[in-house]
């Protein structure tokens, strides 16, 4: 059974229709890359797969493991492995990251039914893991992303995918707004999380991201549904003859 | 022709001379104590009690609200004694000096009397009815007001604490002076204390209230020192309709620190009289509530900046459940020659609920040319990007709002400098929330 199945998708969002029909499937372990045109509907597949309240399905169904996710709310989704790292990493003031992601961390366990992570254990996951992505101690002890640079923010946020293990992570344009020293920390953290475990849905405008996170399938949107799958060949395709001919031919 | 019209009085009103006549004999203080009560209670009668076209009561109409003044508490009997032991529990785990106050009355027997020396501590009745020399110089003078609210407490006061630390003295402990309902019959009281803090000295003082159905009217009026460093908190919690005036003024280089706390509190007006009268004094005062149900809790601030280079911070933030009601009403004065005055207020509420009301009124009144003055407001409800980001990595909708209402409360509460008092407050707004349904 493929680990996710998005089947005839039709999302509005404020009345107005951005999904119009999308069907994809995504395989354990699979890393499938989406690119399309700005408006083509790429981040608010990302924001239903989430859970996005005033993300209306009107048709079509989402299955993980074959069950339906849609009437889930996004701490339930998480619970059951769907992580979003979002395209602008909101700003918690008051919360410290590291109280953020162990109080994040055990809530999902809990819903699991797992035991909560003693203190040292926690502690030595958190040393572990953002020791790899260049984040520091100061970093954990502030509070989320107040006061983080566009890179940290990033950052940050493949740390929190590195502690929760998602089985499914959507990585909404991670490119956006890194510099290329910020992009390779940002595409090694997320190939160290690669695994015949872990799918992901790696959302991108730009080919650049796919040099360092290679996908296994390229899918491009427009117009709010799949027009066109390919290897990873096609992304390099699309960056040398853009995208003008899937938008008129999905028009 | 100039005709003040006075409506018909109500019933609190009518209770209120009532037991000012009756008690006027008995309360503690003749002479010139004597005149500043009648002098006050004219104040009241020819003003009756403050209602909505007054404008610093106007979100806070007394003459609506308190629809039965109480009759004065008699003194507290062993049963009412008993009673109030527990007060003040909010800061166990605090060493403190415990000063207990029982429906007004000072019990030397629950406080914490120990000598220490340059700290002098008594009853206001003893110092009143012996016209105690400190006593006699301050009172009713620290902060001249017409404020009717202040007027009654001067009027009817009864007891209170007068504390005095001397030059360059630094307590051991925080002094917290707590204010408990023991009886079990509804009854007022009118509790005025003051404390002197010279030049030099150093304290921490906390005043806490926690009270069933009573009336509380309580004044303190501060006197802080040249070179001073001040912390004052002020906790109040409980069932009471409860009337408070801070009456201070702040000498020069001063530190001078307040914060309001309020949680589960039925009905409470802080009013704030600050003057800044000393050069180069940095202050901050701040206040957090926490409201649910159909709380009411008003903050009020007249600050005074009478003197230059003084640098003010007034922060105050609220949380608001059920169909509560907030009231911030926050007025900075720069007086002419008061130049290079900082002042920066800033108010926020979060509101939990559609039914519940928070209204925001800063003021400046800027006489002088060269200041920085700055006010700001916020009110609204959890952000919902917030929300989502948090339960997107799992946590509960319930927790996620917890988090974020702990992180907006303790963003405040974080700037008590005693660790003690900080954890302690942040651990009773945790309880809040924790309650919340």
């Amino acid at each position: 059974m493929p680990l996710l199945e998005i089947k005839n998708l039709h999302v509005e969002v404020e009345g107005k229709k951005i999904l119009n029909g999308l069907t994809l499937t995504i395989k354990k372990g699979q890393v499938a890359a989406i690119m399309g045109p700005n408006g083509s509907g790429k981040s608010t597949l990302a924001y239903v797969l989430a859970g996005k309240a005033n993300y209306h399905v009107t048709e079509g169904d989402v299955l993980l493991d074959g069950a339906s996710i849609l009437e889930m709310k996004p701490d339930e989704r998480a619970a059951k492995g769907v992580f979003l790292a979002f395209q602008y990493p909101v700003e918690v003031p008051g919360v410290a990251t590291m109280t953020f992601l162990r109080t994040a961390l055990n809530a999902q366990r809990k819903t699991r039914g797992e035991g909560e992570l003693s203190t040292p254990e926690f502690m030595k996951l958190v040393r572990d893991t953002s020791a790899h992505l260049g984040v520091n101690q100061e970093m954990l002890r502030r509070p989320v992303n107040v006061g983080f640079s566009g890179g940290e923010k990033k950052r940050n946020e493949i740390l929190q995918m590195a502690i929760l293990r998602p089985r499914l992570a959507v990585l909404d344009e991670t490119d956006s707004g890194l510099d290329i020293d910020a992009l390779q920390i940002v595409a090694e953290g997320v190939n160290r999380l690669r695994s015949p475990e872990r799918s992901m849905i790696v959302i991108t405008h730009y080919q650049r991201l796919l040099n360092f996170i290679v996908p296994d399938v390229v899918h491009v949107l427009a117009k709010g549904r799949v027009v066109k799958t390919g290897g990873k060949e096609l992304a390099l395709e699309l960056e040398a003859k853009g995208y003008a001919q899937y938008v008129d031919e999905a028009a | 022709m100039n005709v003040e019209l006075r409506p018909v009085k109500t019933p609190a009103e009518l209770a209120l001379s009532a037991s000012y006549a009756d008690a006027r004999a008995r309360l503690p203080g003749k002479g010139a104590v004597a005149e500043l009560r009648e002098d006050a209670f004219r104040r009241f009668e020819t003003r009756g009690l403050p209602h909505r076209r007054v404008e610093q009561w106007k979100y806070t109409d007394l003459r609506a609200l308190l629809r039965d003044s109480y009759p004065l508490a008699a003194l507290p009997d062993a049963a009412a004694r008993a009673h109030a032991k527990n007060a003040g529990q909010v800061l166990t785990g605090v060493d403190r000096r415990r000063l207990v106050f029982v429906d007004g009355a000072f019990a030397p027997e629950l406080s914490d009397l120990t000598e220490e020396e340059g700290l002098t501590i008594g009853s206001l009745a003893d110092a009143l009815a012996k016209a105690d020399p400190l006593v006699m110089a301050h009172v009713g003078k620290v902060f001249a007001t017409e404020d009717v609210g202040v007027a009654l407490n001067t009027a009817l006061m009864g007891d209170g604490a007068v504390i005095r630390i001397a030059a360059g003295v630094t307590p051991q402990r925080p002094i917290h002076l707590i204010f408990a309902a023991g009886s079990e019959t509804p009854s007022s009281a009118f509790v005025r204390s003051l404390i002197v803090i010279e030049k030099g000295a150093k304290a921490a003082i906390i005043e806490s209230h926690d009270g069933g159905d009573s009336q509380v009217n309580s004044a303190l009026e501060l006197v802080v020192g040249d070179d001073t460093q001040v912390d004052y908190v002020k906790i109040t919690q409980g069932r009471a309709l409860h009337i408070a005036s801070l009456l201070a003024t702040v000498g020069a280089r001063a530190k001078f620190n307040s914060f309001a706390f309020t949680g589960d509190a039925a009905l409470v007006r802080n009013q704030n009289f600050i003057r800044f009268a000393g050069e180069n004094t940095k202050a901050a005062i701040r206040g957090v509530s926490l409201l649910r149900g159909r709380d009411h809790v008003d903050n009020t601030l007249l600050i005074e900046h009478a003197a230059p280079h003084c640098e003010s911070r007034e922060q105050f933030r609220s949380v608001l459940d059920g169909e509560s009601h907030a009231v911030f009403q926050g007025k900075i004065v720069v007086q002419p020659h008061a130049q290079k005055t900082d002042a920066k207020m800033l108010t926020r509420a979060l509101l939990l609920s559609d039914n519940a009301e928070a209204d925001n009124k800063p003021e400046l009144e800027i006489f002088a040319d060269d200041v920085v003055c700055g006010h700001g407001a916020t009110a609204g409800a959890l952000d919902p990007g917030l929300k989502f980001y948090l339960m997107s990595r799992g946590i509960s909708e319930k927790e996620s709002e917890a988090l974020l209402i702990e992180a907006f409360i303790d963003e405040t509460i974080e700037e008590i400098a005693h660790e003690g008092i900080r954890d302690a407050l942040k651990f009773a707004a945790l309880k809040w929330l924790g309650s919340r349904g």
